[in-house]
């Protein structure tokens, strides 16, 4: 019974990752860059969403539809100011760039909100659902997330399958220059991969806080780098991977802090991402695409 | 165009590292202001005041800024932004109200005492480039640091230089290693032993259950003396399990073992901000044993939209609680609310108790504030075990040439949201 206890817990912290996670993949996918920033625009999420609930006293479903709204014009501008301008410039400069964005959301917050921790109340009233007479407790908070996971790869890769934004992404991680001379709009692609991803940050910083209630300028850095490794765990780029990646990493790391030791638990994840590099270097569900000369 | 739009962000970035440093002037602006406050009250008050002296005159001498010789500098440190900023502030605050006291009264062997607070954000690195600097200003004497991890850290340079350090509220016992340095509070074995000490003998659990954080000294030190006390002492340890600085955010797994064990009380010996979060996990799983903590988990109810349901009847091991009715405690506590609109925890009162000890070890070496650093320090160090102080933190407190305090420990619990003792 403890071991489906831990079980459910691995999923649910996967599910996080996740949804994280696909932020990364996709942005990855399209514009080939890694938006360390991502981390930080969870962060952003969770406070007006905090703000929104404690001092405006919003319910929570306005509160995020809010929080979304404010994380997806956050992707946009970033993506318009900080890295349109480095559209052809060397990979090394973008990711320099993601990496100063990220330390100047995280520095932005402190200013405006204070380095102290706010507690976050959940955004979730769903009741704990109980099990084998009481023996085994599902937390709402975990029911939600994993609901809200599977919702949005369902949709999202329904998105990307089926409407014509959805195959100008496609079109636009395949091969950009063709893309463009196919008449897809490159630039305006980007940017709604990034709106997306940025919408999704929100919504994953607002389980990952309802779960973990505290909130610092700091609390997206290390869910962030975490979403990061299953991304790269799962695949990088592939959506499908971004979930497998989450979920695994959950539940290695909680099974891990159960069973071998609750201070490796860390080590143990990431000796598992680099075996998994060692044998697929590509990921889990990565594609290797093959350089036509 | 571009050029333009590259030049107004950097003006923008500029402005907010500027306003980063607006931000820490404002803040020991606001407290400057609101410790002169402080100071004209307690004038007011005189004899009432918990100063134990009456007040002599109106020495204006605070803060004006006084040329070396003519008064105490006295250094603090301590995280007033970031995780641990409760206990920084409640720090920074108290010392400056005895601070203010003392030299409305008179000075220290008729000098007045300058403070100064530098932040260092509970991190060793933060800390010992606010020594430097705080060195850099003159200090002679350091109250500090407030955290364990940074003060080890800081404990090594105050010994290079033979500096007098007393720590609030640090409570490892690698602090006080060198001889010039001394503690307020109790050391981590005492608090870990001093717990399992009550928790048997109050018959509160037989099976219990321990997590802690093991990447921290203060954490670690308190859950390897109560374990071996508690072993002493006739409970079973069904759990014991750590969390590190990188994954403490989820605390299930560690739950979900103490309850499977069937612990009764589970033992927490860390801060207040990953308290809360363990608190809530426990909440939503269904687990409801006795929750006992240390003098971290003070500070817990003051963290924003917390809800302090959750925190009823959580106890903890303090020496301070501010609804004690004796007279020292009233005052200081009616000071603190009136300066800063908050309780004062048991930190601020350490802090308090910090200052009137050095200034009772300055009286008792006659101390003069032109003597040099390390000569200060030695004499002081030499003062501080024949010194005996009434504080609000415990009666007739003394202290050990090794730097250890000695006084009577006291559990609270926390009542209706308000920490009530027991």
């Amino acid at each position: 019974m403890n071991f489906l206890t831990y079980l459910i817990n691995g999923i649910s912290l996967g599910s996080v990752y996740a949804i994280i996670a696909l932020g990364y993949t996709m942005v990855y996918g399209i514009a080939k860059m890694l938006n360390f920033a991502h981390g930080d625009v969870i962060m952003i999420g969770c406070y007006a969403v905090f703000l929104a609930m404690s001092r405006s006293g919003l319910s929570p479903l306005p509160s995020v539809a809010l929080a979304v709204i404010a994380c997806t014009l956050l992707g946009i501008t970033i993506e318009k100011i900080a890295y349109k301008p480095l559209r052809r410039a060397t990979p090394l400069a973008v990711l320099i760039t993601a990496i100063g964005v990220s330390y100047f959301l995280q520095n932005m917050a402190l200013l405006l909100f204070g380095a102290d921790t706010k507690s976050f109340g959940s955004v979730v009233n769903v009741p704990a659902l109980k099990l084998a007479g009481g023996a085994l407790t599902i937390s709402g908070t975990t029911i939600v997330t994993v609901a809200a996971c599977v919702v949005i790869m369902v949709g999202l890769s329904l998105f990307v399958k089926r409407t014509k934004a959805g195959q100008a992404m496609l079109a636009v991680s395949e091969d950009k220059d063709a893309a463009q001379l196919m008449g897809v709009n490159v630039n305006a692609t980007i940017s709604l991969t990034f709106a997306i991803g940025s919408g999704l940050a929100a919504v994953a910083g607002v389980l990952f806080c309802s779960a973990y209630p505290t909130l610092t300028p700091y609390t997206g850095s290390m869910p962030g780098i975490k979403a990061f490794t299953a991304a790269v765990f799962g695949g990088i780029g592939s959506i499908p991977g971004a979930l497998v990646g989450g979920i695994l990493l959950g539940v290695i790391e909680i099974l891990g802090r159960a069973y071998i030791s609750s201070q490796l638990s860390d080590a143990i994840v990431f000796a598992v991402l680099i075996l998994v590099l060692l044998v697929k270097p590509t990921g889990l569900l990565g594609k290797q695409i093959h350089e036509k000369v | 165009m571009k050029k333009a739009l590259s030049v107004v962000l950097t003006a923008a970035m500029a402005v907010s590292l500027a306003a980063c440093g607006n931000d820490g002037g404002n803040a020991a602006g606001t407290t400057d202001a609101a410790a002169g406050g402080a100071a004209a009250e307690s004038t007011e008050s005189g004899a009432a005041g918990a100063g134990n002296e009456a007040a002599v005159g109106n020495s204006a001498d605070a803060g004006s800024g006084a040329a070396a010789g003519e008064a105490f500098k006295i250094g603090g440190i301590g995280p007033t932004t970031g995780g641990a900023a409760l206990y920084g502030n409640a720090v920074m605050n108290a010392a400056q109200i005895a601070v203010d006291e003392i030299n409305a009264a008179g000075g220290v062997n008729g000098y007045p005492i300058e403070f100064k607070f530098e932040d260092d954000q509970h991190d060793a690195e933060k800390s010992v480039n606010a020594y430097n600097s705080l060195k850099d200003w003159g200090m002679q004497v350091l109250m500090g640091t407030v955290t364990t991890t940074p003060c080890v850290a800081v404990a090594d340079m105050t010994a290079a230089d033979g500096m007098f350090q007393l720590t609030p509220s640090a409570s490892s016992t690698d602090v006080i290693e060198n001889d010039n340095v001394f503690q307020i509070c109790f050391t981590d074995p005492n608090q870990g032993a001093k717990s399992a000490q009550y928790i048997a003998e109050n018959g509160l659990a037989s099976k219990v259950a321990v997590i802690y954080n093991s990447s921290d000294v203060y954490s670690s030190g308190i859950e390897e003396t109560f374990i071996a006390e508690a072993e002493a002492q006739g409970l079973e340890v069904v759990a014991d399990e750590a969390f590190t600085d990188d994954s403490k955010t989820d605390f299930s797994t560690q739950l979900q073992a103490a309850q499977s064990a069937g612990a009764e009380l589970v033992f927490l010996p860390f801060y207040y901000t990953e308290a809360s979060i363990v608190l809530k996990q426990a909440d939503g799983m269904g687990y409801e044993p006795t929750f006992f903590g240390v003098d971290g988990m003070d500070g817990i109810l003051g963290v924003e939209n917390f809800d302090t349901s959750l925190a009823e009847g959580v106890m903890l091991l303090t020496p301070f609680a501010a609804d004690a009715d004796d007279e020292a405690t009233k005052a200081f506590v009616a000071k603190y609310e009136a300066a800063y609109g908050s309780t004062p925890i048991q930190f601020a009162a350490d802090a308090y108790d910090a200052i009137y000890a050095i200034k009772l070890a300055m009286e008792t070496a006659g101390v003069t504030p032109d003597m040099s650093v390390s000569d200060m320090g030695a004499a002081l160090s030499e003062a501080m075990p024949n010194i005996t102080l009434d504080g609000l933190t415990g009666e007739g407190m003394s202290w050990e040439a090794t730097g250890e305090v000695s006084k009577a420990p006291m559990a609270v619990v926390i009542k209706d949201g308000a920490y009530t003792a027991m």
